[in-house]
């Protein structure tokens, strides 16, 4: 179905000037969905949003599959393999099984989303991914009414993957989402950036991209999806239950027991970059606030 | 001549302003990384978290002048004013980072300092190395006497808070932090009045 969703940026607003040309080179599919954001008029498209460059985007990530240093993913996910690549849908569905990842690129509608990333950490970017919606694909694979989480797995190939070597984590990465986030239409999965194919550091060449949430949810390099009834527990709830619990909603109001998540800043801005405040449900609040209701947020952090 | 009989003459020909000179050399070489780029996409967490790491060097360095003497012979002591001053530069310039380029605000700098045990414990460790920085001087060592050196004995609970700061911060269970604290842990132990009587005999 695709396209439940709009950006609220026009894409003049927010392209750099310089990757405008590269930018028309986007697939159909993400052209249409950009000329659809177009028209949009709502009233935050006001908002000056602006996208970060690429090497931020892809210079500064966390992804310890390849090292906990910022650069480490840049540095070292090189060395991973992304072609021929499976990815195996099962639990409560019709159609499970090993889906390559050229077989689900035929089915989907990919589409540009601009979307605000927020890390656990307090630092942020814009990034305008490529992608397509999550609801699609557990559309094709025929999730089953019964199944209420989502589960994902990231790959485990330490030969390719440095960081695996270490147990700084319980490897593979898990993560989990509950069906209603996973159906909602912001929840993408992300193939491309600023439209090229994702780097190996960011996820490739499929990864998760939830905007509502901090950015240790949206899984990368994915291969495995579980349609199941029983929560999943994810990564880093398993490692800290205390720190990073299954929801990990972007909420101001609720802190880090370490530190503060009411401000953020966005990285790129050099030595005198200024914290901005944290914006609740990283801003996505009228999109997804009614999933919550009701919640004890501070419980169900 | 034996190695520590070269190692000690040469430390009597190197005068201590070459030591401050060659310390503080990175500061302008980190503020111009983080202006050019050289620290990261995101300079300020870059220059804050190398301006401690600096800092916690210069604090164990300082740590090992005392027994390398009485283990080794090796005699560095004219460096340890020295040391101890320039690792409180860094502690400040690591403060001042995180409170000017870091938070920036004032509300949120005060709800850190006292809700966030692992800045709680770094303000402690730098409040507690401000007698000392104050008391580095030929008048004060005269003036206090016997009780200068009790006094700056706490130079050893302000390292390990420093080294606690560091493992505090970090997401997993990182290895540099705790060689770090391993470090601390062992110049400490050496320093125990069991572990010396062991050594004297």
């Amino acid at each position: 179905m695709a396209h439940r969703w709009t950006n609220n940026l026009t894409r003049e607003e927010i392209t750099p000037e310089p990757l405008f040309m590269n930018r028309r080179q986007l697939i159909a599919g993400a052209a249409a969905g950009a000329a659809v954001a177009g028209l949009s008029t709502r009233a935050d498209a006001q908002e000056a949003l602006e996208p970060n460059p690429w090497e931020d985007i892809t210079q500064y990530n966390n992804f310890y599959e390849f090292g906990t240093g910022k650069t480490d993913p840049a540095a070292y996910a090189g060395a991973l393999t992304t072609d021929p690549w499976t990815v195996t849908i099962d639990g409560l569905v019709e159609k499970p099984g090993e889906y390559s990842f050229k077989d689900i690129m035929a089915e989907m509608t990919v589409e540009e989303r601009i979307y605000r990333f927020r890390c656990v950490e307090a630092w942020s970017m814009v990034i305008p991914w490529n992608g397509f919606e999550l609801a699609d694909l557990l559309e094709m694979a025929g999730a089953q009414p019964e199944g209420k989480f989502v589960r994902f797995e990231t790959l485990y190939r330490p030969e390719e993957m440095v960081g695996q070597k270490y147990r700084t984590i319980d490897w593979p990465y898990v993560e989990g989402l509950r069906m209603d986030e996973a159906l909602h239409p912001l929840t993408i999965m992300a193939t491309g950036i600023y439209g090229k194919t994702i780097p190996n550091q960011n996820g490739a060449p499929m990864r998760l991209v939830v905007p509502w949430k901090y950015g240790f949810k949206s899984i990368k390099s994915i291969v495995r999806i579980t349609v199941t009834d029983e929560e999943p527990v994810n990564t880093w709830q398993d490692l800290q239950a205390s720190e990073y619990g299954f929801y990990a909603n972007v909420n101001p109001e609720v802190d880090h027991p370490r530190w503060s998540q009411a401000t953020e800043r966005k990285v790129g801005g050099g030595l005198f970059s200024k914290r901005v405040p944290t914006l609740m449900f990283n801003g996505y609040a009228e999109e997804v606030a009614s999933l919550y209701e009701g919640m004890d947020l501070r419980k169900y952090y | 001549m034996t190695v520590v009989d070269h190692i000690n003459a040469f430390a009597r020909r190197v005068p201590t302003w070459g030591l401050y000179i060659l310390c503080l050399l990175p500061v302008p070489w980190l503020l111009y990384l983080a202006q050019t780029g050289g620290l990261g996409r995101e300079p300020i967490k870059a220059l804050e978290h190398e301006l401690g790491e600096i800092a916690l060097q210069l604090l164990i360095i300082g740590l090992t002048i005392t027994p390398l003497r009485r283990l080794l012979g090796v005699n560095l002591l004219k460096f340890r004013r020295a040391l101890g001053l320039l690792a409180f530069t860094y502690v400040a310039l690591h403060l001042l980072v995180w409170l000017v380029l870091d938070v920036g605000i004032l509300s949120q700098i005060w709800a850190d300092i006292l809700k966030r045990p692992y800045i709680t414990i770094g303000m402690v460790g730098f409040i507690l190395l401000l007698p000392l920085a104050v008391t580095s001087n030929n008048w004060s060592v005269r003036k206090l006497g016997a009780g200068w050196r009790k006094l700056h004995r706490l130079s050893y609970l302000a390292v390990l808070l420093g080294g606690a700061h560091y493992i505090m911060l970090t997401k997993t269970w990182a290895a540099e932090p705790l060689l770090y604290m391993a470090a601390i842990l062992g110049l400490l132990a050496l320093r125990l009045p069991k572990v010396r009587s062991k050594q004297a005999v």
